[in-house]
């Protein structure tokens, strides 16, 4: 039937794992943002949350990795990481595996991608389904974009593959809620974690919200690793729901940087109506 | 290859139950199916999180080891941050300290 909702948020492993260690209030307005994201998704009464995530070495290695994967399984598990570390226990997901291969079918008219039956999930995927999907009862499509190991996809191929996820959404019955999922700035997994640049992630995140192609296509990932970090990579899920809500603009709903979580916390909702 | 060999075994290890019940029950054994330095060795087998680090490990596939062999946050950014006095800057790879990258 159509695209219902689209957005993005934070999924940093410390916004649940190192909750005690967070300014309350911070971390209280960033939980509020998600259960307002929450009620967001529920409201539009999807029956299938496809999440456009970078993951961290759950499925795909150098040995074999695909610039997006798509999964395709009956059933997902995760998290991978230390259960008490993360603070999420280990679960199954549903998935949807004939929805899953009739968008990839549409999508790879525009798109190479790959698929996958079997998928672990790790903090780029199990966070956001911590609060967006805490009972786990929605299907979900995990979308893999490799911002870990280069060669990266282009960034305007990532909002080429959200153009083609959006027209796909629209040729099937089912009502279909999509997420992005990374950081913007920051310097995870080094000494230097907790660092996050502030100006750059808001001049982003205006460009992101304002749904302004060539700007958010601009950005070179030279450039981004040395102002934002490796972990600036991860902006391709963001510029691929970008493409997905292509003639739309967004709201940031929220955006703090919480050190010790490792990342300007951020939630924002694109406007498909 | 040989830094290539040494995510492998990680990426396996945070991922695989079955894998992490070698770590437990034949390290050695585990270790000799890897193309790896004696170095190497030593920094899993410890695990020497700081040598890992400034060896170029990739840092997701690093945290999560960290946290798999038990290392609480404080200790692991401070085990990285020892790595670097102690073997100098990172030798190769994205995952570096900022100032490093001017």
């Amino acid at each position: 039937m159509s695209l219902v909702f689209a957005g993005v948020c934070s999924h940093a492993p410390g916004i649940v794992g190192r909750k005690d260690r967070a300014d309350p209030v911070l971390r209280d307005g960033l939980y509020a943002a998600y259960d307002r994201m929450r009620l967001a998704i529920e409201a539009t009464r999807p029956d299938a949350l496809v999440v456009i995530a970078a993951e961290h070495f759950a499925n795909f290695f150098m040995n074999n990795m695909p610039a997006i994967c798509v999964g395709m399984g009956e059933h997902y598990e995760g998290p991978i990481e230390d259960e008490a570390w993360l603070g999420i226990k280990r679960t199954r997901v549903p998935g949807d595996p004939q929805l899953s291969k009739v968008l990839i079918e549409d999508v790879m008219n525009d798109i190479d991608l790959a698929y996958a039956q079997e998928w672990k999930f790790d903090h780029g995927i199990s966070v956001p389904l911590h609060f967006l999907t805490p009972r786990y009862d929605l299907p979900i499509i995990p979308v893999n974009i490799n911002c870990q190991g280069p060669p990266l996809i282009p960034l305007k191929r990532c909002y080429e593959f959200g153009r083609a996820l959006h027209r796909a959404c629209e040729a099937v019955p089912q009502r279909i809620a999509v997420i992005g999922t990374g950081g913007i700035s920051h310097w995870p997994a080094t000494p230097d974690s907790g660092k996050i640049n502030e100006a750059w992630d808001r001049d982003f995140l205006g460009k992101f919200i304002a749904n302004r192609r060539e700007e958010l296509l601009a950005y070179k990932d030279e450039q981004t690793w040395r102002e934002a970090g490796q972990g600036g990579f991860e902006i391709r899920t963001f510029i691929a729901v970008a493409g997905a809500a292509e003639g739309h603009t967004g709201e940031l709903w929220f955006y703090a940087p919480i050190p010790i979580f490792a990342v300007g916390c951020t939630i924002a909702v694109m406007n498909l109506t | 290859m040989s830094l290539y060999a040494v995510q492998k075994l990680i990426y396996l290890l945070n991922r695989d139950p079955l894998v992490r019940d070698q770590l437990a029950n034949d390290l050695e054994g585990l270790l000799a199916q890897y193309e790896l330095t004696e170095e190497e060795r030593t920094a899993i087998r410890d695990p020497d999180i700081g040598l890992l680090y400034v060896m170029g490990v990739n840092g997701q596939l690093l945290m999560h080891y960290a946290a798999m062999r038990g290392f609480e946050w404080s200790a692991y950014i401070e085990a990285m941050r020892e790595g670097e006095r102690k073997y100098g800057p990172v030798r190769t790879g994205l995952y570096t300290s900022a100032g490093s990258r001017s």
